[in-house]
């Protein structure tokens, strides 16, 4: 009997628990929306962040679009040619970038190269009380510290999404028309025919800031709220990674139901 | 690093991030063509059967795209599909122009093709092609041949087994 509603203890337990990270992370955003205004009026913060974040991940993105289209483009060429429709190509390519892979992978990128190293650094200044010394000298971490870092994250990827489906395209192009052969004319033709900018693209970009917004969030949430201990920043980062991969692909999950359920059902 | 080289490679970043957003619009979504559909006028046709035609299927007439398939429903009158069409304002169609559901290729997408008739006056905003042939479907082809065949297959086989009848009895 007392095994059963030790049971239900640790279900009901884990819930709350749930629920109260939930509640801080709300909370914790909603401290940082507050804090922002200085990120905007004196941007040589987020200037600094937006160059550890965005440009330092750059390479990794765009090694990582041109590689995805031109591999996106073999393996559609394997199908495609089965059924003759091997014009259809651009379509593939650019669809399965603009609405899919590009927000998702650029957001796992995202997470693994700058959220990761965001959930670090702030942790490390956190466990070395750095945060704590500017909080005794008056100046409010989360304005100085977590907001600008943030709003990088947010500003950063999206234009990295939009950066790797450029690339992949790119790279699908150079497959599928400069080895295979596929006529250029057709590759771009149907793909233009194909792609709505409104219905495709635009959510794509919808994605890929939902996406920013999420794990932004995790990652200076995780830092902030890290153990100061060595294992703590460890652990923090490690669960950022997990937490932001597993959030990014859930909310994918959500929105493609909510965004393109329509050219399903026809 | 400077700041000054921060500068430079954050709005180098920004820079062709916009780019490629543009790019993702202009190249890859045809945003141009977009603008151009936008003021067009709508038209209604009724099919029986649209097969597998979807929303945003093209219109073409001789084999050019003249609009898209705005929406698709179920007339619950006339259990006919009610089919919306969106066409640019450049293409104006005579009011007894037939509409078609082809398949291009074997496989491939389905789309709405328009033939123009001779009629003088033009079709306006929000009015309906009368004359709509259905999609072809397949299944139905294949039932209809093999009936066919079948029904070929047995009078050739009543008149076969006609001819061979004295031949059998021939035999010993």
């Amino acid at each position: 009997m007392s095994a059963i509603l030790g049971w239900f203890a640790g279900i009901g337990e884990r819930t709350r628990g749930a629920i109260a990270r939930l509640g801080f992370a709300s909370r914790f955003f909603v401290a940082v929306v507050k804090a922002s205004g200085s990120t905007f009026t004196r941007p040589r913060l987020l200037i600094r962040e937006l160059y550890h974040a965005g440009v330092l991940s750059l390479v990794i993105v765009l090694m990582s679009g041109l590689f995805v289209g031109m591999v996106l483009a073999l393996q559609g060429y394997e199908t495609l040619v089965r059924f003759g429709a091997t014009e259809a190509m651009g379509v593939l390519v650019a669809l399965s970038l603009v609405r899919e892979l590009g927000p998702v992978v650029a957001g796992l990128l995202f997470a693994s190269r700058a959220g990761s190293a965001i959930t670090a650094e702030i942790g490390l200044m956190k466990t070395t009380e750095q945060l704590a010394a500017m909080e005794v000298m008056a100046v409010n971490p989360i304005a100085r510290v977590v907001a600008p870092r943030f709003w990088a994250g947010v500003i950063s990827l999206p234009f990295l999404a939009a950066l790797f489906s450029t690339l992949g395209i790119y790279g699908g192009y150079l497959v599928a028309v400069k080895l295979i052969g596929i006529d250029g004319g057709a590759f771009w033709g149907q793909m233009q025919a194909a792609v709505d900018w409104r219905y495709d693209v635009m959510n794509g970009v919808i994605k890929s800031v939902v996406f920013a917004f999420a794990v932004s969030l995790i990652a200076v949430l995780e830092g902030y709220d890290a153990t100061p201990t060595a294992e703590g920043v460890s652990a923090a980062t490690t669960r950022t990674v997990v937490t932001s991969a597993l959030a990014i692909l859930a909310i994918d999950f959500v929105l493609t139901v909510f965004m393109f359920r329509g050219s399903v059902n026809g | 690093m400077n700041k000054r080289a921060i500068d430079i490679w954050v709005g180098f970043f920004v820079a062709i991030g916009v780019a490629a957003l543009f790019f993702l619009a202009l190249k890859v979504g045809n945003l141009l063509n977009f603008k151009e559909e936008r003021n067009g006028y709508e038209l209604m046709i009724k099919f029986d059967n649209i097969g597998n035609l979807k929303p945003r299927a093209p219109v073409k007439s001789a084999g050019v795209v003249v609009g898209r398939v705005e929406k698709i429903r179920l007339d619950p009158q006339t259990y006919q599909a009610s089919v919306r069409i969106h066409l640019e304002n450049q293409y104006q169609f005579p009011r007894d122009t037939i509409a078609t559901i082809f398949t291009s290729g074997l496989l491939g997408e389905q789309f709405v093709g328009l033939e123009a008739g001779g009629d003088t006056e033009m079709l306006k905003d929000e009015q309906e092609i009368k004359k709509a042939q259905s999609a072809i479907q397949i299944e139905k082809l294949i039932s209809q041949f093999m009936f066919n065949q079948a029904q070929s297959g047995a009078t050739a086989s009543a008149s076969n087994s006609g001819n061979a009848s004295p031949s059998a009895g021939v035999k010993p």
